[in-house]
């Protein structure tokens, strides 16, 4: 039997107080695949992924994270597959009144038997993954706003998800500590296997690193497909996105 | 007038909403502490956490109001002859009701409100959330050890309460011409193990709402810095109203099991 997908979406709905966010997604993502969802801010991006993590919980379809049923499931089971994912908030959500180091060690603390000295090394090695080795003894209030991503994305680390999901990774980054991070999403596919489901409105980030790249439009998936074959569409909604004109089907105001 | 119904109504639901969510909340952390999924270190920094907030008010609030408890009682128990029955009345009154209250009213006010403020901005802040997608209970790693630390916590602070607004009355007894010997003599007489025991035990319950009322109103925060205040504001007024209707109920059942014990 083919292994799982890394995450499989059927027919997604997903409405707050009545009101539509997501309609009918479907979304495949394979283990070791990189897919990224771009449309506009307000989309419904972030509860997609919120959705997958069993955060917020969709009225009707299936998701499943390895195979594993999350729509419906009871707490222990979604906590069961949540280890197995990583999840790096927007604003990086950095637990306060921690350190750095603290912040990346929670997760192996709460779930692991692991002694102090084993934690340390672990989370010595995923500081130096995103490139912020000596930085352990910082609080969150230190950082600037790329170190506070790159400190998400070590903590979603911690417990070496298979699954990666990333909400707008790079934005409010400056190009270069961008395309750093756009490189870490593929070096960790590429080292460790990792799939990586990334929610972004970068283009440039978008296109550089995708498999595959789907376009999230009034609560629908518009279109999916390679970058190139994005890039060559004839499709205006997928025309104006990507080279983000104002005029358009698209209308933001 | 239609509007007033409609407001009114609006609370009530308000209200009712509040209830079922915070015992749901209940429930779960029970479960928990059921299971004995709890961290002693957790428990002990809030206990110190709450403690330390709270202690330094509690003993002045108890203090004065011992000395005017004191006051009004020596002046009204003079007039009628009734010296002896002082240091009884006061010492009963301080044990059973003045510090029980008035304790869970500062813890309430102090550590309930950090409660709902330090939670109400982890939320909004997305914290909370983050400790779900690393599969952690916010009920198991944030409610548990607050409500525990809370209800142990408690019956130690009113102990002080108590001491302090003993000392504060027999101070202003003293001071007003009643002898020494005789207050004393009186609270030996009068006063007895199940007057502290019943006024401590209710001092648990209250450390148990002002948790559940605090965490709740946290973990529900939502639209801001704005919201977070209003978090914190509702979670003490709410503490204190429960406190003070929790407590009649709870002192008619303790006078009865006692009496009729």
């Amino acid at each position: 039997m083919a292994a799982p997908p890394a995450i499989e979406i059927t027919d997604l709905y997903y409405s707050v107080d009545g009101r539509p966010v997501l309609e009918g997604i479907s979304l495949t993502v394979a283990q070791g695949e990189i897919v990224a969802v771009m449309g506009l801010s307000g989309s419904g991006k972030t509860s997609l992924l919120r959705c997958i993590m069993g955060l917020v919980r969709p009225q009707q379809g299936s998701i499943r994270v390895l195979g594993q049923e999350m729509v419906g499931a009871g707490e222990r089971q979604l906590n069961q597959a949540r280890k197995s994912i990583g999840f790096v908030f927007q604003y990086a959500a950095l637990f306060d009144s921690m350190n750095v180091d603290e912040n990346v060690a929670f997760a192996l603390r709460q779930h692991t038997g692991l002694d102090q000295a084993t934690i340390s090394r672990i989370v010595a090695d995923r500081l130096a993954t995103v490139g912020l080795s000596g930085t352990g003894g910082l609080m969150p209030s230190q950082l600037s706003g790329g170190m506070r991503k790159r400190v998400g994305i070590a903590r979603a680390l911690a417990l070496e998800p298979k699954t990666m999901l990333y909400d707008e990774p790079t934005s409010g980054l400056d190009p270069i500590t961008a395309r750093a991070i756009d490189e870490l999403i593929l070096d960790l596919r590429s080292r460790l296997g990792v799939s990586s489901l990334v929610v972004s409105h970068d283009i440039a980030t978008s296109l550089g690193m995708a498999d595959r790249l789907a376009l999230l439009y009034e609560h629908r998936f518009v279109a999916m497909g390679t970058p190139q074959a994005l890039q060559h569409s004839q499709d205006p909604l997928v025309v104006q996105f990507l080279q983000g004109r104002t005029s358009g089907p698209i209308t933001v105001v | 007038m239609l509007r007033a119904f409609a407001s009114l109504g609006h609370g009530l639901l308000d209200f009712l909403s509040f209830l079922g969510g915070s015992f749901l909340l209940f429930a779960d952390t029970l479960g928990y502490l059921a299971r004995g999924r709890l961290s002693l270190r957790d428990t002990v920094r809030q206990m110190s956490a709450i403690g330390g907030d709270s202690l330094p008010i509690v003993l002045v609030t108890l203090l004065f109001g011992g000395m005017v408890l004191s006051l009004h009682t020596v002046d009204q128990f003079v007039r009628f002859g009734a010296t002896s029955l002082i240091g009884g009345v006061v010492a009963i009154s301080m044990t059973r009701e003045l510090a029980p209250v008035l304790t869970g009213v500062v813890v309430a006010a102090r550590a309930g409100s950090a409660m709902a403020a330090e939670l109400g901005s982890m939320n909004i802040t997305e914290q909370v959330d983050a400790l779900r997608a690393l599969a952690v209970s916010p009920t198991r790693y944030l409610v548990v050890p607050r409500l525990l630390a809370a209800v142990l916590i408690l019956p130690i602070i009113t102990t002080f309460a108590i001491a302090a607004g003993g000392l504060g009355a027999f101070l202003v007894a003293v001071s007003q011409g009643v002898s020494a010997a005789e207050y004393i003599a009186s609270i030996q007489r009068f006063l007895s193990w199940s007057d502290l025991f019943g006024g401590l035990a209710k001092t648990m319950v209250f450390g148990g709402i002002i948790a559940m009322v605090g965490t709740y109103r946290g973990l529900t925060a939502s639209g801001g810095a704005q919201g977070v205040g209003r978090a914190t504001t509702s979670a003490v007024v709410l503490s204190i109203v429960l406190i003070y209707a929790v407590n009649y109920f709870l002192s008619w059942l303790i006078l009865r099991l006692w009496s009729g014990g």
